[in-house]
């Protein structure tokens, strides 16, 4: 099954496909139904349209065969039922209760009205002198598995990556923690998900997925100037 | 029997029953229209309220689409619309639609008009609490309108006003439009439990004699149920209400995390009410589409218990569903597993109640009058929003929908089939009994498809936006460049301008209505050759205490096309 | 005056009793949606146990006491009623407003004497579910009262009687609510 989801929109994670899978699958089964239904419906409208000196038919509903017209089709809506909540159930477990070991850390915060990350650095360690802190853009490396250390400072937010197929709502007061790993390179947008005032449409972002090779050079390229002398001194001796 | 008495004067101090006949006084204006307790005036009280908000929300609705898809023009009849304008725009839409919409019309106005003279009693069985009750709605109406008049307006976070945003100023900037916001939200619900009062009991203990359980109209029981449903649900949501209220106004920290307090709190109190809410305003839609299928194809409802069986199902798992709206709003996710299995299952019982409509259409008679194809279009309509739930029933796949325009036209697609289909159904279908004419049929054929094509043309770009990840909420797409597309832009136009034709077409309804009430066929008492009692009242509109003579009840309100009789119709209230 | 409607009963059980069970029971979800969100915060929030300590367990338990009187008050009002005695249930019906009043009264003083310690509303989230779920029944009683007063005089004079069991419901379901609410704030420390 092709991902129906890639016509509308690209998956750039590890469980983007897991949740377009589910996507699909749902899309099929409904979509059966839903035009079983309407073609019944539409189909019996025409073909009992009322014709000259023929009566309508007096059908109670409360005998046992007429039931059975309806108990048979509700049994395989529960199956079918069945069938989602088993796959949905899966590819949530995957998304957000397990969490992965991470190779990285990064903090996300939103605020009335923007996002704002930080990267752990050449250290990769969250909270040293050498975190990277940014506005607006996040960087993040192709192929690295990600926590996400999600914060609100005010009101709720909700930290979305369409192409991730990620969203989690930030909510002031807690830290949630989440992870992705990107599969392709390429700069893609970060929304807000969550209604936060005036701003909501104005705190856009952007996260720009990079090569092993462009993250470390972005990383060095940024690394705060009293730790980079450091090291420089620390590397010169 | 004796005939109800009528008094001109006002009711404060009338605490005493009089059974003994009064003077007839002709009511005056004042008593007659604002003043009354007749059950039948309350209801268009109610249904003309409900229409005003209606071009209230629907004129928002042309006002945030046309930004959205023509961002920076100067909107015609509305100007320049700024960030926050659009959300106190997209906010008091959805407020409206379903408080003072949907539940008006639905609930208050047809309950009202119909369960007295389809149980056949003479009116509600507490008349004043009855008039006590609209007034508290109006109030609350005011206070709602008066909201946009304030200093920095009305309320802008959202119909689902989650704290902190709604909780303080410094970050809602509407300080008093937010709490006026939720005042009248509260007032709205204290009307509806006084409603509800009268719909209960009324249809308990006034029915006909020989009106058993099992031979109530369906759109009696279906408002009935769905009255206990907001009893049962709308209770934490009071509670909620007045915390909210207190710390928007008297900075109490209930949903402040600063203060001890937990934003998610609301989100729950909000839900466990919200989901059942959308069952309330289901379930008299649901009944007005049996009781017009059923006369409109001569056939008897099939399977009348499995309907009832269905709907107390429904009503019942909706209290277990609540936190799907939640999945990924910081709450545990092990909760989510039990939430995606009750939601997908709710699906059962409502599936079960489609295949039982569409089983009734079988073997029918069918005419494709305007209030069928009303009823029909709502069938058509609502299978689409049903099926569509399921991807957000789904924990998984809901990750991605969640608070995408998927979202919104899922629930547009269960929405506007309730709140708009099936209301023009009840409203064509009833009018000859209201006002005593038939209302045009031509007239009624132009409406019926110039909502019911451009409904379509409005929502089914808006799914592919949402699958295309457009988010909800969001004034303009100019600052995302996946969303500021070309192509994204050709769906928000399509959108827009089918929303522009489907208002414009509700100028035939509104012509049709009231050219109708002087120039419209003289009905008579059953135009529609219905089984129900409301068609048997003595004169047409019914008169106060609608029959002289009360009816008796000999069957159930749906035997038609009886083998062996002439009539293809049998009267509740005929003895044989 | 009154419709058919009013007076027809086909489930046996009188319109009136009907409509002040469902009032009760919307009145059960309110208060039950107020008092389990105290309850999910008291649980999250181990040091609501510090702040309760500051209640006066002694004024909550005389209030109690109080409310349990006029519940029995109420009763015997609606004996007299059915009996057909209306002066009598009259008397009680008078004896059940003043224990509400006393209620109330007591409870002004134990307020007055709270937000003079500096325990007002907003000092933390006990003192605000505290003064909202206390103050919210408060405001049932004193409605309670009102309607004992405006039914008194018809039932003084033996008419419309079945009012009398109607509010003395109403007043039953007050008192369970302060029940509730009793051991919630001033016991669980």
């Amino acid at each position: 099954m092709g991902s129906l989801t890639d016509i509308y929109i690209p998956s750039a994670s590890t469980f983007a496909s897991d949740i377009d899978g589910l996507i699909v699958l749902v899309a099929w089964l409904v979509g059966v139904w839903g035009v079983l239904a309407e073609v019944l419906l539409i189909g019996l409208v025409i073909a009992y349209r009322k014709r000259e000196g023929v009566r309508a038919q007096y059908i109670t509903g409360e005998e046992k065969h007429q039931k059975a017209w309806v108990a048979y089709p509700h049994y395989l809506v529960l199956l079918c039922d069945v069938l989602i909540i088993v796959a949905a159930v899966r590819v949530w477990y995957n998304v957000k209760q397990e969490l992965p070991k991470a190779d990285s850390t990064v903090r996300v915060i939103g605020q009335q009205w923007a996002w704002s990350f930080v990267d752990p650095g050449a250290d990769n360690v969250l909270d040293t002198a050498d975190d990277i802190a940014t506005v607006d853009e996040m960087h993040v490396e192709v192929g690295r598995l990600y926590h996400f250390n999600l914060e609100a400072r005010d009101v709720m937010h909700s930290f979305s990556v369409p192409v991730f197929r990620l969203k989690q709502d930030a909510v002031p007061g807690r830290v949630i923690v989440g992870w992705f790993e990107a599969t392709k390179t390429g700069t893609y947008d970060i929304q807000c998900a969550e209604m936060c005032g005036i701003g909501h449409g104005l705190m856009p972002g952007r996260i720009i997925i990079e090569s092993a090779a462009e993250h470390a050079a972005w990383v060095k390229k940024n690394t705060p100037a009293p730790v980079a002398s450091a090291g420089a001194a620390a590397s010169a001796k | 029997m004796a005939e109800p008495a009528q008094h001109a004067h006002p009711e404060h101090g009338d605490a005493h029953g009089h059974d003994h006949a009064h003077d007839h006084h002709d009511p005056g204006f004042v008593q007659k229209y604002l003043w009354s307790t007749d059950h039948k005036m309350i209801a268009m009280q109610y249904m003309f309220t409900g229409m005003a908000m209606a071009l209230i929300g629907g004129y928002f609705a042309y006002c945030f689409r046309m930004n959205l898809a023509y961002p920076g023009m100067t909107i015609p009849f509305y100007g320049q619309m700024n960030a926050s304008e659009y959300n106190a725009l997209v906010t008091n839409h959805g407020t409206i639609m379903i408080f003072w919409v949907a539940m008006p019309v639905l609930i208050a106005a047809f309950g009202n008009y119909l369960i007295p003279l389809m149980i056949g009693c003479d009116d509600m069985v507490f008349p004043r609490i009855n008039r006590l009750s609209y007034q508290i709605f109006l109030l609350s109406a005011i206070v709602l309108v008066a909201s946009f008049f304030v200093e920095n307006g009305g309320f802008a976070g959202a119909w689902t006003a989650y704290p902190p945003l709604s909780a303080k100023s410094q970050y809602n900037n509407t300080p008093l439009g937010a709490p006026m916001w939720v005042i009248a939200v509260a007032l709205e619900f204290i009307a509806f439990l006084l409603g509800g009062i009268n719909f209960v009991t009324t249809a308990m203990n006034s029915r006909a004699p020989g009106m058993k359980m099992f031979d109530i109209p369906i759109v009696v029981w279906m408002i009935v149920i769905a009255s206990i449903l907001f009893m049962a649900s709308v209770g934490p949501l009071i509670a909620g209400a007045v915390m909210l209220c207190f710390d928007q106004t008297i900075h109490t920290g209930f949903f402040d995390p600063d203060k001890g307090g937990d934003p998610v709190l609301w989100q729950h109190l909000f839900w466990f009410f919200g989901h059942p809410e959308v069952y309330v305003v289901l379930l008299p839609a649901i009944g007005i589409v049996a009781d017009v299928i059923t006369v409109f194809s001569r056939k008897k409802l099939f399977a009348y218990k499995t309907v009832l069986f269905t709907t107390f199902a429904t009503g019942l798992l909706s209290f277990f569903v609540w936190a799907h709206h939640q999945f990924i709003s910081g709450v545990d996710p092990r909760m989510a597993n039990v939430f995606t299995v009750t939601t997908v299952l709710i699906s059962v019982p409502i599936a079960e109640m489609i295949f039982v409509y569409i089983a009734t259409l079988y073997g029918g008679s069918i005419t494709l009058t305007t209030p069928m194809l009303w009823a029909l279009s709502f069938l058509f309509s609502f299978i689409i929003g049903g099926v569509t739930g399921i991807f957000l029933g789904a924990s998984g796949a809901d990750v991605y929908f969640h608070d995408t325009y998927f979202v919104l036209a899922h629930f547009h697609y269960t929405f506007v089939p309730i709140a708009i289909l099936a209301v023009f159904c009840g409203v064509t279908y009833w009018y000859p009994k209201m006002f005593g004419r038939m209302m045009n049929e031509t007239l009624g054929k132009i409406h019926f498809w110039g909502t019911f094509i451009p409904f379509n043309g409005i929502f089914i770009p808006l799914f592919m936006l949402g699958l295309a990840g457009q988010h909800r909420r969001i004034w303009s797409y100019e600052n995302f460049p996946e969303l500021a597309r070309p192509e994204m832009y050709e769906l928000r136009h399509f959108a827009t301008v089918s929303l522009v034709i489907m208002l414009l077409f509700q100028f035939v309804f509104i012509f049709n209505f009231f050219w109708s009430l002087v120039k419209g066929k003289p009905a008579g008492g059953n135009p529609w050759q219905a089984n129900t009692l409301e068609w048997t009242t003595d004169e047409t509109p019914p008169g106060h205490g609608n029959w002289k003579d009360l009816p008796t009840c000999y069957r159930g309100p749906y035997e038609y096309s009886v083998p062996g009789r002439e009539q293809d119709y049998w009267p509740q209230n005929q003895p044989s | 005056m009154k419709p058919i409607a009013t007076t027809r009963s086909a489930t046996g059980i009188p319109t009136g009793r009907l409509a002040v069970w469902w009032v009760i029971a919307s009145e059960i979800v309110i208060f039950g949606g107020l008092l389990a969100s105290y309850v999910m915060h008291r649980i999250g929030h181990p040091e609501f146990g510090d702040y309760a300590a500051n209640t006066a367990t002694w004024i909550g338990a005389t209030n109690t006491f109080v409310l349990l009187t006029s519940s029995l008050s109420a009763v015997l009002a609606h004996q007299a009623a059915e009996k057909g005695d209306g002066p009598t249930a009259f008397k009680y019906l008078w004896g059940t407003f003043f224990g509400g009043l006393c209620f109330v009264v007591i409870k002004s003083y134990e307020w007055t004497m709270e937000i003079s310690h500096g325990f007002v509303i907003t000092t933390n989230a006990f003192w605000s579910f505290y003064y909202t779920a206390a103050g919210l029944h408060a405001c049932h009683v004193i409605g309670g009262m009102a309607i004992m007063a405006i039914i008194s005089n018809d039932v003084k004079n033996n008419r419309e009687l079945q009012r009398v069991e109607l509010i003395g419901n109403y007043w039953h379901f007050v008192d369970i609510v302060w029940i509730f609410l009793f051991p919630l704030l001033y016991i669980a420390k």
